[in-house]
């Protein structure tokens, strides 16, 4: 049987060896901790504490502002030091909730759990809803909201995305290695709220032992599988995931339960684990701190709200002049100005890299090779959109499905005439967005 | 760390091919080619292509050297400009013949529409037209040292009798780099290992090729007829060094193919009906015209947006 994959796509360094041998690490933070308000799609949630508050560890200190939108909660005990502007990792100032840790790390009491098989679904939505959990693969969107399609009947799977595709990246592998059963407990708990729905695995197969792992796991489980896919970025693209999982296409304006998929990526099924089964909400993520720059690469067990200096520290610093540092893969990361901003709830990766391969390439003229359109998964043809985004040819840009993109930056990567591709069209994508959304 | 690090919008990595290496691997896949015709015609056919790889290399230098813009030679694209050039000179030609032909290729075909990555045109095979048309006699002979007499193409146009198995190793009259299909087929699979083409073109040019003088040269599958046809005259260096021009074929997958079949028909119709005994080059140059039209009509289906499965 052919491998379970889609067309296009690259093969990049994958710099996974740096440290996927490396056991998840606690850490606790010991300066002060920075909560954007904004660090999921949709409304900022709204601040409920006040300056000079003491705050407990789990306790909610910002309620979901909106519909679309997610409660904050505080990683540690302490006083609410300031509630203003703060850098993000996107180079945005964020109103943001600073809390000074006290180091005593005070817990509240987690309101009790039913056990699950009492548990109705709208219970369980609820308390996913409420403990703040969004997309932690890096978009951020609330978990709830996806968690709840208009027609839950027609979901016929729930994926769990395991792929991992970004290089560099070993925080989902760690997971899988150290705690698959809560991976699988958590998926479990999402197909309770689908009736007709089976549970999909979905592992890269440069990961054989956690296939391994997971089928082990699930072998007494008639509903849930594990599937091996090929190996190639951007494989865990949320609509190149269900293609090859499932055979299904999805474009941009569909919506995966639009094709009866619900994707969410390993540390969100895991997070809905610990809601559910534990009454917690989400305070920590597991972060990759990695690349040639940094001593001592780790997988780190990090409280949301932790300045990334300390990070770093953990990781025992730079071994070497850092050129670059990416918040997130080298594919789809943020480049960050410097290490003052916070660990926010979509941050998976801090990449230290010793050579900025963009800043040393000078872009020349495109020599039509086609590589673009070969690496493409979204099966567009970035070289004339690039052209159609430069000159703002909006008209061009969108009868040639521009807004298709994903993003994925795969046609940056393979240009030999090293232009700005993905770059270009992003910012019309932008663009277009904003045009749309103003309209509304 | 008080300084700000630099940052810019993702991705973050780049592939290591760039442009120099691309034409650097093309000019090295042209090497085969290259000597065997200096070891077929002789040190003057070392010469030629000297003079017209610096012909090109100058012209594109002083070009932009005048227009003050930022002098490209360092990504070797001129260099395989007059390399293909030369290698589709007959030895005989002088050698002003390559510096006319490499400053037109480069000044007209390529500088004059924007420079690399602009013309509609292959250069070389732009140049070697305006030869062709200019300097008839010159460039059709074929008479030297080596060989008296006709081209293989030319006597199997004649109905006379050719030798395939020196036609398959080159040792026949014809332009510098274009009689050895063994040479060229070696710096072909050299550029199909390294990723900078692929079949798609040459495949489906030749096959397209074959089928059509199988329908309509009288012969119907010669076997011996086909061989000829596709060991001799420029097929083989077209369709694997010229076809596959990145700049002047279809960037789409479906129009590459769309490209390669009507590269074979034309090629037949040249060859066939045509006064000329070859007709690569024309079909070269008359598919560049149609690419923007067979672009146009091949773009892909997004994803998503009901295509087959790719």
């Amino acid at each position: 049987m052919a491998k379970l994959t889609f067309s296009g796509g690259i093969h990049p360094y994958d710099g996974k060896d740096i440290s996927k041998d490396k056991p998840m690490k606690e850490i606790l933070p010991k300066g002060d901790l920075v909560y954007p308000l904004s660090q999921h799609i949709g409304a900022p949630a709204k601040a409920i504490v006040a300056k000079g508050d003491h705050v407990l560890t789990g306790q909610k200190i910002a309620e979901a502002g909106a519909f679309v939108s997610a409660p904050i909660y505080a990683t540690v005990s302490g006083t609410v030091k300031a509630i203003e502007p703060r850098r993000v990792v996107t180079g945005d100032n964020v109103m943001s909730i600073i809390i000074e840790n006290d180091g005593l790390y005070e817990e509240v009491e987690y309101p009790a759990v039913k056990p699950l098989d009492e548990m109705s679904k709208e219970e369980i939505v609820e308390r996913i809803k409420e403990a703040g959990i969004v997309g932690m693969g890096g978009a951020g969107f609330p978990t709830f909201i996806k968690l709840s399609p208009k027609e839950p009947e027609k979901i016929e799977y729930v994926i769990a995305n395991c792929a991992e595709c970004e290089p560099y990246l070993t925080s989902d592998y760690r997971r899988m290695i150290e705690e698959p059963e809560k991976l699988v407990e958590g998926l479990k708990i999402s197909l309770r709220l689908f009736d007709n729905a089976r549970g999909i695995l979905a592992v890269e197969d440069n990961k054989p032992d956690c296939i391994e792992i997971l089928k082990n796991l699930t072998k007494d489980e008639p509903r849930i599988s594990v599937k091996a896919l090929k190996t190639k970025y951007p494989q865990g693209a949320e609509r190149q995931l269900i293609y090859a999982a499932t055979g299904r296409q999805i474009n941009s304006s569909m919506l995966p339960a639009d094709a009866g998929c619900i994707v969410n990526n390993v540390d969100t099924v895991v997070a809905i684990y610990h809601a559910v089964t534990k009454g917690k909400p989400l305070m920590n993520r597991i972060v990759t701190v990695t690349g040639d720059a940094i001593a001592d690469p780790r997988n780190f067990i990090v409280r949301i709200g932790t300045n990334y200096h300390e990070l770093i520290e953990e990781a025992g610093g730079f071994k070497k002049e850092p050129a670059k540092i990416v918040s997130g893969g080298p594919m789809m990361g943020f480049a960050i100005f410097n290490l003052d901003v916070p660990t926010t709830k979509t941050a998976s990766a801090l990449l230290c890299l010793t050579e900025d391969a963009v800043s040393v390439m000078e872009p020349s003229a495109c020599i039509n090779c086609g590589r673009c359109v070969e690496a493409c998964p979204s099966r567009i043809v970035p070289r004339l959109l690039a052209d159609y985004a430069e000159n703002y040819n909006e008209e061009a840009f969108l009868s040639h499905d521009g807004m298709e993109c994903c993003e994925c930056g795969c046609c940056s990567y393979v240009c030999p005439a090293k232009r700005q591709l993905t770059q270009a069209i992003k910012s019309m994508r932008k663009m277009q967005l904003a045009k749309k959304n103003a309209k509304k | 760390m008080s300084d700000l690090m630099k940052v810019s919008s993702n991705p973050h990595i780049r592939a290591k091919s760039s442009t120099g290496s691309i034409m650097a691997a093309v000019v090295i896949a042209l090497l085969p080619a290259a000597g065997f015709g200096i070891y077929n015609f002789g040190l003057d056919a070392l010469i030629l292509i000297l003079v017209t790889v610096l012909s090109t290399v100058l012209t594109e230098y002083i070009f932009e050297k005048i227009l003050g813009k930022k002098v490209t030679i360092g990504d070797y694209s001129a260099v395989v400009t007059g390399l293909l050039l030369a290698l589709n000179l007959p030895v005989s030609a002088p050698w002003w013949i390559g510096v006319i032909g490499g400053v037109f290729a480069i000044l007209v075909v390529k500088m004059l529409f924007g420079g690399l990555g602009q013309n509609f045109m292959n250069p070389a095979l732009g140049a070697r037209c305006f030869l062709l048309i200019a300097f008839t006699s010159i460039m059709t002979t074929f008479d030297c040292d080596a060989y008296t007499g006709a081209t293989p193409l030319l006597a199997l146009k004649n109905g006379d009798a050719v030798n395939i198995f020196d036609m398959v190793i080159g040792k026949t009259a014809g332009t510098i780099g274009e009689t050895s299909m063994v040479a060229i087929v070696i710096g072909a699979c050299f550029l199909i290992l390294v990723g900078v083409i692929d079949l798609r073109i040459p495949g489906s040019y030749i096959v397209s090729f074959v089928i059509f003088i199988s329908l309509f040269s009288g012969r119907g599958f010669d076997y011996a007829y086909i061989s000829a046809h596709l060991a001799g005259g420029g097929l083989m260096l077209g369709a694997f060094f010229m076809a596959t021009d990145y700049v002047t074929r279809p960037i789409t997958v479906k129009g590459q193919y769309v490209y390669g079949i009507l590269l074979g028909i034309l090629t037949g119709i040249f060859r066939i009906f045509g006064p000329s005994p070859e007709g690569v080059s024309y079909a070269i140059i008359l598919g560049n015209l149609l690419v923007p039209l067979i672009e146009k009509a091949t773009l892909p289906t997004a994803f998503g947006k009901g295509g087959a499965r790719a």
